[in-house]
């Protein structure tokens, strides 16, 4: 049985603070080379490799991250 | 994103809680103050109390938390959040008041009304921020401040013989007979905010079954004061705040805990 998750982030409300980064098992999230409309570098998804452990969504002060997952 | 074909409502594990207001808080990036609002705000909307919660919020950083907990608030003169929460409580108690503090405020200029609120056994939900600093006004000195760490008033680090020795007033607290439930927790990594939510649970629980004063003590970073990035800045928290300020329970059912 098969993991996969997937994380969508609401970029307005990154910070750029990178907290989330190191907390994921599976180094699925860096920063964007983009800025949000406040200057951060927003955090994003940069593989598949997501497992929906939440991990990331616990760290975040902003709220930042939503987590979905489903047993294949 | 990745992944687009899971991102559907039945596969949904984790979403921002709605106690909380779409307004981007104001803290710095990182800061923690962030995860434990979040986490606090969690709790109310599972234990289905958000018509009941009341916010005393502090002067501090955390002076506008009334912008972010969608549910009723009163701010406090500096310090004295559990006084005002004493009469809030009293006057509503089937409400769930609970007192938003740092550690300038509930442990400086407030420790009087900390102490006593702890001691009457208030039946309060008592919530403090220790990042060691004055995080608002610019990284002062404060009670918390650890042996030989920097801040704007103890530019060469904080000195015993000229600034006085850190207090513990977590310590202190649980040693009075009012307090029913005192736990330190912190919130740096994914086990730590889990560990730190079951604590606030066990507060607001508490307050229900009317047992006294529940005091959660919530070690956090101040990246900003503390001039470093917020992953540092979590990372110093764990080499050199924790070993003064061990976490865990320190009272139970109003049973102190043997280490
Ligand atoms: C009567 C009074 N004295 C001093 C101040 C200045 N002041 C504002 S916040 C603060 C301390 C904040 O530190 P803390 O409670 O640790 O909160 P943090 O910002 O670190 O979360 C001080 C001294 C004030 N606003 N009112
Ligand atoms: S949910 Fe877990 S695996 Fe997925 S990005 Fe977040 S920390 Fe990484
Ligand atoms: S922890 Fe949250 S605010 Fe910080 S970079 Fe990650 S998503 Fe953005
Ligand atoms: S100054 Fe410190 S406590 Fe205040 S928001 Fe910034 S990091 Fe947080
Ligand atoms: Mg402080």
């Amino acid at each position: 049985m098969a993991i996969k998750g997937a994380i969508v982030f609401d970029v307005e409300h990154c910070k750029g603070c990178g907290v989330c980064i190191p907390t994921c098992p599976n180094q699925v999230i860096a920063f964007s080379k983009n800025v949000n409309n406040k200057g951060y570098n927003y955090a994003e998804a940069v593989n598949d490799n997501c497992i929906g452990c939440t991990s990331c969504a616990m760290v975040c002060p902003d709220g930042v991250i939503t987590v979905y997952k489903v047993k294949l | 994103m990745f992944n687009p074909d899971i991102i559907k409502p039945e596969n949904l594990v984790y979403k921002r809680t709605s106690v909380l207001t779409d307004n981007v808080m104001h803290y710095c990036p990182g800061c923690g103050h962030g995860t434990i609002h979040r986490l606090i705000a969690e709790v109310i909307e599972e234990m289905g109390i958000q018509e009941k919660a009341i916010c005393v919020a502090p002067v501090g950083c955390s002076v506008l938390a009334y912008n972010y907990f969608d549910v009723d608030s009163q701010g406090a003169a500096h310090g004295r959040a559990p006084a005002i929460a004493t009469a809030i409580q009293r006057l509503y108690p089937d409400n769930h008041t609970f007192t938003y503090q740092g550690d300038g405020d509930l442990a400086a200029i407030g420790t009087a009304e900390t102490i006593h609120a702890c001691n009457r056994g208030e039946n309060i939900v008592m919530i403090f921020v220790n990042n060691g600093i004055y995080g608002m006004t610019g990284g002062q000195m404060a009670p918390t401040t650890l042996i030989g760490m920097k801040t704007a008033t103890s530019p060469y680090g904080r000195d015993v013989a000229l600034n006085g020795h850190p207090l513990k007033i977590t310590e202190l607290l649980a040693d009075l007979p009012g307090t029913y439930y005192v736990t330190r927790q912190s919130v740096q990594n994914a086990a730590s905010v889990r560990k730190a939510k079951k604590a606030i649970r066990q507060a607001f629980e508490n307050q229900k079954a009317k047992k006294g004063t529940s005091f959660v003590e919530v070690v956090s970073n101040c990246n900003s004061g503390w001039k470093m990035t917020p992953v540092a800045a979590n990372k110093w928290m764990e080499e050199n705040m924790f070993p003064f300020y061990p976490l865990g329970d320190m009272k139970v059912d109003g049973q102190k805990v043997s280490k």
